[in-house]
């Protein structure tokens, strides 16, 4: 099977579901490749990290369209098209922009199905780019998964790898309601085998990446690679890790995770985003009252500080969550006996 | 003499580890090539593992009953005129293959288009008579594992993804079994093969029947794995379960009638399986089949009348707790057809009983 980046990846699935579908439509800053994009441009570059490159040659500027810098305009008039027909695959570039236009996809997008009775579908695509690692400084850099998870009408996918990530933007496409799509941007280049052909990924469908009797890590996004070289290097002392990969927050496949802690009895949850009301929390909030009773040991969250995303590399590095501290959180619930 | 290596086997896509569970022969033993030398076990199967190279068995080198990952060096084999220290270099320098790369090699599977079909194939070894396996309704060439990279040691082994299946196009030539033993005969000329042994397993058996009824010529001999095509039951519920299914937790439950020991369905043979079932195209090409070959509550073809005619040699292998298609259809068979059932077993015996169909498959094909 072809090896692909994240990247190519999902450039392939929406090349794919446009070419299936004429009402899938790409709006967005620089999409097109910026300065107008017209298709006489020879081979724009296709966005700041030229993920939607070629899509503009092959599918005209009626269908990919470049934007002035406001995105409440974007999301507005994604929200306002994917209800009146058209499937719009709406690129926010930076997640950090969400302030900008806030109302769009809370209080329109989110919510158009359930104020119209179910008369009205919303069927949009909201894609960002999320996460820290890029040293691009505290405005650029945040994992705001969270946030989306939090308001109802909003389904919300961090995939983790090149294969997933692809199966998850045709199924976010096909979806009937508001999809946010959260793109790793220090994942774009990693290669995973993926196939040629269109496939879609359920949502709410965890996914087993490495299976051990004594420990459950839940991981997501770029945190899933940490858990896994944690998981690996532990097997080599004995200690068997079970790594999930929830792959969408919302919907969450609370049946995966509670099964996986049934099996180990003890849990860390490794989350990139800002630790209060975040995904680590719901996480050991959902094993505390529904899985209590099979846990060995207190759960663990490994997490960020509370604190903006630092420029400085160094201070990066040591905002993000890394092997040593996963493996501290392991060994510290393999020491505890309840 | 070279000092030859002997490595933890990779049978099937999914396998990364594996442990012995014995040695056959002692550490200065002499052994020829090909002969078996440990049997090692995974999470999904026991089965040999043969001598690389002729020679005496010098080393043993790794405990019993502990997980090894695939590539590591388990023993080693060299004659008598080699040094200890030669050895002992040997071991200390050797690099195990990286899981990555041998799985590449293990895999890459080739690609050719037969009557505006592009169909996908695993070839391996390049020597012998050619062994054809035809896999089941909604397999692939990846579920024969040990068989496969067993058999390759004496045989050019050819292992097709079905139209509708594996990495092929989910576009199928036909519907029935004998559609799809015509497409298997078209396939068969387009690769250049004029002759060889047929392995199918359930649907894929009862493909393998009607392709020897239909050109006796290509077919050496036949081996069918709870075949299709030889009696009118079939789990027609499961079928349908299977097709249905959209969740791997949907795929797992449907997966654990095809076993009679549960340990076999792991998450990661159901995600594997759900990864294929997720393509565009496999559930209008999985509806198909099945009208093709249900009828009602069974199924609608059966070669048992042909199979007096069929003067090739003949073997069955059944698990007698097969929940898909009942072992009572392998009973009252010809004089000189071998049946073999085989207890604990349900209709996966390549995989639950690896072992003594490896065996089986071995001695027909040297006979």
């Amino acid at each position: 099977m072809p090896r692909k980046s994240m990247r190519a990846a999902i450039n392939e699935a929406m090349r794919l579901e446009m070419r299936r579908d004429s009402t899938v439509i790409l709006i967005g800053e620089d999409v097109a490749g910026g300065r107008g994009g017209t298709a006489e441009a020879s081979d724009p570059p296709g966005g700041v990290l030229g993920v939607t490159k070629g899509l503009l040659s092959e599918f005209g500027p009626d269908r990919v369209i470049d934007t002035p810098i406001t995105e409440s305009a974007i999301m507005g008039a994604a929200a306002g098209a994917a209800i009146t027909g058209l499937r719009p695959i709406a690129e926010l570039m930076f997640v950090d922009f969400l302030g900008v236009c806030l109302d769009q996809i809370f209080n329109q997008a989110a919510k158009f199905r359930y104020m119209f009775g179910g008369k009205a579908r919303a069927p949009l695509v909201i894609r960002a780019m999320t996460g820290a690692g890029f040293r691009a400084g505290a405005q650029h850099s945040q994992a705001l998964h969270a946030i989306f998870t939090h308001i109802p009408g909003l389904k919300v996918v961090v995939p983790s790898n090149a294969y997933d990530a692809k199966g998850l933007l045709i199924q976010a496409i096909r979806d009937d309601d508001p999809v946010i799509f959260l793109e790793d941007k220090v994942l774009y280049d990693r290669e995973e085998e993926v196939p040629d052909g269109a496939y879609t990924i359920p949502f709410a469908e965890a996914r087993f990446v490495r299976e051990g009797k004594d420990v459950t890590i839940v991981a997501l996004g770029k945190m899933v690679h940490v858990a896994t070289e944690v998981a690996d290097r532990l097997a080599r002392d004995g200690i068997g890790i079970t790594v999930i990969d929830p792959r969408t927050t919302s919907p969450l496949d609370e049946d995966s995770i509670l099964e996986a802690v049934k099996e180990t009895g003890r849990l860390v949850v490794v989350d990139e985003g800002n630790p209060r009301c975040s995904l680590a929390t719901d996480v050991a909030a959902l094993v505390a009252d529904l899985g209590f009773d099979h846990l060995k040991a207190p759960i663990k969250r490994v997490t960020p500080p509370h604190t903006p995303v630092p420029f400085a590399p160094a201070l990066e590095d040591a905002y993000l969550p890394d092997a040593g501290r996963v493996e501290a959180a392991v060994r510290a619930v393999m020491a505890q006996q309840r | 003499m070279p000092i030859a290596s002997i490595t933890m086997p990779r049978w099937g896509l999914t396998m990364q580890e594996g442990k012995i569970a014995a040695w056959l022969v002692g550490v200065g033993d002499s052994v020829t090539a090909g002969m078996e030398v440990l049997e090692v076990e995974s999470s999904k199967l026991v089965g040999p593992v043969e001598a690389t190279a002729s020679g005496i068995l010098r080393r043993q080198l790794v405990p019993l009953e502990l997980d090894f990952p695939v590539g590591t060096l388990l023993g080693v084999i060299a004659d008598e005129s080699v040094a200890d220290d030669a050895i002992d270099a040997f071991i200390a320098s050797f690099k195990p293959i990286e899981r990555d790369v041998q799985a590449a090699e293990d895999a890459a599977p080739l690609t050719v288009v037969v009557d505006g079909i592009n169909i996908s194939y695993v070839r391996k070894g390049e020597s012998g008579m050619p062994v054809l396996l035809l896999h089941g309704f909604g397999g692939d060439s990846g579920g024969w594992g040990l068989l496969q990279a067993s058999l390759s040691s004496a045989h050019d082994v050819i292992a097709v993804d079905l139209p509708g299946h594996g990495a092929s196009d989910k576009r199928l030539a036909g519907p029935s079994l004998s559609d799809q033993a015509r497409f298997v005969a078209r396939f068969l000329e387009t690769i250049g093969i004029d002759r060889a042994h047929v392995v199918g397993h359930s649907m894929g058996g009862g493909i393998a029947l009607a392709l020897t009824l239909m050109c006796a010529a290509k077919v050496a001999s036949l081996t069918l794995l709870a075949p299709a095509g030889l009696g009118p039951e079939i789990n027609v519920d499961y079928l349908k379960d299977f097709v249905a299914a959209e969740r791997r937790k949907d795929v797992e439950a449907a997966l654990e009638r095809l076993f009679a020991q549960r340990h076999f369905v792991s998450r990661a043979l159901a995600e594997n399986v759900t990864k294929y079932k997720r393509q565009d195209g496999v559930r209008a090409a999985l509806d198909r089949l099945l009208e093709g070959f249900v009828r009602g509550a069974g199924q609608a073809e059966n070669f048992r009348s042909g199979l007096p005619q069929i003067d090739v040699p003949i073997v069955i292998l059944w698990g007698l707790d097969d929940r898909i298609i009942p072992a009572s259809h392998a009973d009252a068979m010809p004089a000189g057809v071998v049946v073999e059932r085989i207890e604990g077993v349900g209709h996966m015996p390549h995989v639950e009983a690896a072992d003594t169909v490896v065996r089986r498959i071995r001695a027909l094909l040297r006979s």
